[in-house]
């Protein structure tokens, strides 16, 4: 054989197995963690989770209601603030903005914002609202998650209406719609469902964050729903139970991210499926 | 020029009021278009007769989409898009941003490629209707299936008012867009190669909607495709290099045309 075929074989060979043996490295240590939080998770898991409170230290019993309910509410409190932000800010870019400078330096610094270190935004609510406040809450929370939030809804609204054919635009001016009806009524609808793609990749990715969280919803040992106080939490939970030396306290860490990865895991589908539709609709 | 020629004799460049003195539903005076500093339009004038269909003809890049969207103002929509000029709807100038504040819908336009919005069929009807009338859901479903009735598409789309009109086919998408323009009753319409992207039957029906909406409507189209002018339109104009070059009725245009260009053209020499 040729010596080129032969050297060109063997390049081909290496590579291959290479490529092989990462793939095999990346997979393997996935696994193991999604392994790892379902063996743990499920053993963990206990119908009291859901139905009681956290037991007080060393006390026997499950219980993550509070933990729950607050988790559900942090994200809700995010998804409002977060979403019309998100949603005006990202039509007005692509309705308004198109590729002008104004528009082009609010793309640049929400790109940054995008990749912003999570725990720079806590200490940042830190500073705003608890700072003044006097005190841990939801509010700050809430605030600080739905401003991570924010620029990845932006992004994708800003993207998606940017696929919306322009003829679509002008036809429905051509009927003599006024902005806002073209807006409102025409271009969200079509790009709907990349919209809400982005809505739920932005809650996928706040819904495990703790950094912000440790200085502004801290975690609450008790059920509440005052958004003024601090509030319990899963990531939380996760973080402070985890390194406590009380067994039932480190399952219930176990059980709050085998849930957490439940979650993003739903979420993350939802949003595919959403995608998926996208490209059917264009 | 050949636009300064309209007082002295009687300019073929009026089309529509050399052949009998009724007055003009659009005239254009000393049009000129500008996208940024490329000029586009060049002082074109050229009248059109109501409740016939006009075509404008030419090469690629002649103006004629250009001049198309000025009837309707839509470059509007665009910053450094400007028009010089009069265009006289009913005599009143439509580029004096004070007249005609519900100028869209007098003058509707449909498009080169199909738009339907992404509703059902239905709403693609009534949301042109919803911008200017309020009506009950009784009366909004009279004029939405009498807008799908006269363009044709009621039987095709009867039952099924809402399923997505994305659903539908481009013929069937094309006429729903005509239908979806008419409904609101435009005085003019604007149809920019409203076939090009369509087979030749539902070309046949799109002319056939044409001329049946004559009677309600004055129309004018953009084609490339000249059979198509010598079959739907009473008047056409040739249009080169954002000028107009020869308005006059089709039959004479594609017989007889009065200027080489136009002659080099439509034989096939250019374009």
């Amino acid at each position: 054989m040729n010596w080129v075929i032969v050297r060109r074989r063997l390049v081909d060979v290496v590579s291959k197995v290479l490529m092989g043996l990462t793939t095999v490295v990346g997979v393997f240590f996935l696994l193991w963690i999604m392994w790892t939080t379902l063996r743990f998770g499920i053993a963990g898991m206990h119908w009291d989770l859901f139905t009681k409170d956290t037991p007080p230290p060393g006390a026997d019993g499950f219980g993550l209601r509070n933990a729950f309910v607050g988790s559900l509410m942090l994200l809700g409190l995010s998804l409002l603030i977060g979403v019309p932000v998100g949603l005006m800010a990202g039509t007005w870019l692509a309705e308004y903005g198109f590729r002008g400078r104004t528009a082009n330096t609010v793309r640049f610094i929400n790109d940054i914002m995008l990749s912003a270190p999570s725990i720079e935004i806590g200490l940042f609510a830190y500073a705003i609202v608890v700072g003044p406040m006097g005190h841990f809450s939801a509010l700050a929370g809430s605030l600080a998650l739905a401003i991570l939030m924010i620029p990845i809804i932006v992004r994708t609204t800003d993207e998606m209406l940017s696929l919306v054919s322009n003829d679509v635009r002008e036809a429905a001016i051509a009927l003599g719609a006024p902005n806002s009806v073209v807006v409102t009524r025409v271009t969200w609808r079509a790009a709907r469902a990349g919209i809400i793609t982005g809505v739920l990749i932005g809650l996928a990715r706040i819904t495990g964050e703790t950094a912000p969280l440790l200085f502004t919803a801290l975690n609450n040992q008790y059920f509440t729903t005052n958004i003024f106080s601090p509030m319990a939490n899963l990531p939380m939970v996760i973080f402070q139970f985890a390194l406590s030396p009380y067994t039932n306290w480190q399952q219930m860490a176990w059980a709050a991210s085998f849930i957490t990865v439940l979650f993003v895991l739903v979420l993350s589908i939802l949003a595919r499926s959403l995608a998926g539709r996208v490209h059917v609709q264009k | 020029m050949l636009n300064v020629s309209l007082p002295p004799k009687p300019s073929n460049l009026d089309a529509g009021q050399s052949a009998q003195p009724s007055p003009a539903k659009l005239a254009v005076r000393n049009l000129n278009f500008y996208y940024g500093k490329f000029h586009a339009i060049k002082n074109i004038n050229v009248s059109i007769r109501p409740n016939t269909v006009t075509a404008f003809i030419g090469p690629s890049g002649c103006g004629k989409s250009t001049l198309l969207r000025v009837f309707n103002r839509i470059y509007d929509m665009y910053p450094g898009q400007r028009a010089e000029g009069e265009v006289l709807l009913d005599g009143e100038n439509i580029l004096d941003p004070r007249s005609f504040p519900k100028l869209r819908a007098k003058v509707g336009m449909v498009f080169q490629k199909p738009t339907p919005f992404p509703m059902s069929i239905y709403e693609n009807i009534a949301f042109g209707i919803r911008l200017y009338e309020k009506l009950s859901r009784s009366e909004m479903d009279d004029r939405v299936r009498h807008a799908l009735i006269g363009s044709g598409l009621w039987h095709e789309v009867e039952g099924k008012l809402n399923q997505s009109a994305l659903r539908l086919s481009g013929g069937q998408q094309q006429r729903l867009c005509i239908a979806r323009a008419l409904a609101i009753k435009p005085e003019i319409l604007l149809l920019d190669e409203p076939c090009s992207a369509l087979d030749p039957i539902s070309t046949a029906k799109i002319e056939e909607l044409m001329y049946r909406s004559k009677e309600d409507c004055t129309l004018i189209i953009v084609t490339h495709n000249m059979q198509q002018a010598a079959r739907a339109s009473e008047f056409t104009a040739f249009m080169l290099n954002g000028e107009l070059i020869e308005v006059s009725e089709t039959t004479q245009i594609f017989t007889k045309p009065s200027d080489k260009r136009t002659e080099d053209y439509i034989t096939g020499r250019f374009g």
